[in-house]
């Protein structure tokens, strides 16, 4: 009884956060909307007995993709309102088709045959003797799934690379290190021998190194299209 | 342990869920940001139904569906926002009606 009006409280602030998400006028507050909606969700998973499912919702998309989000955000500078125009003039067609789809889904759901699945009694007695959730799974993971487990680590890693690879700019005027060009660098560059004369002494001036290692990245200037100068 | 709350509820909620994304795209559809957000709020349906799926069948199955689809959407949103970054360094906005010349 508890889980069930459990369920219906974290159904409903759920279904509130995905509105938010929706609706929000400023897209941070749709962010917001959409942690809690994630919150409400992994809420779900842990009453649904999917305890390592939920903490991970939590620790995935909250503490790391919306957290992107948020960055991705503070970090292009836009008017959002702008982007809004024409809301309000794709919202019948929108709420037209959202209707007709939501009553074809209902109607499917309550059309499919679900005896013996929806038990969750005879579920219960089944699922008892198999440990917790973390145990299953984990067994399961390392075991059956371990080839694509694997794989989703190389997704993760190729879209890091992707990511990065995307992204990444040289600006022109920054001091980085370039490491072949310190290993190209010749002893002709960087000394010279000389016997100077007893009183002489050795100027530098006019010396110029045989080679001079030109591996500065020749960048041209940043092309900034746009408005005014 | 649910008393009255059958799959088919749990399904109903996850349905108006995806409904509530897919009009997100739709309402949202020249802000590529909202379009991302709306999108991980249809694979969160996807998501809540599998797992419930699992939980009333006591399957692990479904639980680790999950998890996959946990990774791909993760890395699919990394590339969509590197994509959305490198979309405004070259254009100065997001709007998606101004993607329709492809030049780097």
């Amino acid at each position: 009884m508890l889980a069930d009006i459990l369920f219906l409280m974290f159904a409903m602030g759920l279904l509130m956060g995905a509105g938010t998400v929706v609706l929000a006028k400023n897209p941070m507050v749709g962010v917001l909307g959409l942690v809690f909606t994630f919150l409400q969700a992994s809420m779900l998973f842990i009453l649904m007995k999917a305890e390592f499912l939920g903490l991970l919702l939590i620790m995935v998309y909250v503490g790391a993709i919306t957290v992107m989000f948020l960055f991705v955000l503070m970090t292009i500078d836009i008017d959002f309102g702008r982007l809004r125009e024409g809301f309000a003039a794709y919202l019948p067609v929108g709420v037209l088709v959202a209707g007709v789809l939501l009553a074809e889904l209902i109607l499917a759901i309550n059309a499919s045959p679900m005896e013996g699945v929806g038990n969750p009694i005879q579920a219960a007695v089944r699922g008892a003797s198999g440990g917790s959730d973390v145990e299953r799974m984990g067994l399961l993971l390392f075991t059956n799934y371990n080839l694509p487990f694997q794989a989703a680590g190389l997704i993760l890693l190729t879209a890091m690379v992707g990511a990065i690879v995307l992204t990444h700019r040289r600006r022109a005027g920054v001091k980085r290190q370039d490491i072949g060009a310190q290993v190209l660098r010749l002893k002709s560059d960087a000394m010279v021998k000389t016997k100077p004369a007893i009183g002489q002494g050795v100027s530098v001036d006019h010396w110029t190194p045989k080679s001079v290692a030109t591996h500065e990245p020749k960048l041209k200037k940043p092309v900034r299209k746009g408005k005014g100068k | 342990m649910f008393l009255n709350i059958t799959l088919a509820h749990i399904m109903s909620l996850s349905s108006v869920l995806l409904v509530l994304g897919l009009v997100g795209i739709v309402l949202n559809r020249r802000n590529i940001i909202a379009i991302l957000m709306c999108l991980e709020l249809v694979l969160l349906a996807a998501n809540i139904n599998l797992v419930a799926a699992g939980h009333f069948r006591a399957d692990v199955l479904g639980p680790m569906i999950t998890f996959f689809i946990l990774t791909v959407a993760a890395a699919e949103l990394a590339i969509g926002l590197a994509i959305v970054t490198l979309f405004f360094r070259n254009r100065g906005n997001i709007e998606i009606d101004s993607a329709d010349v492809m030049r780097g």
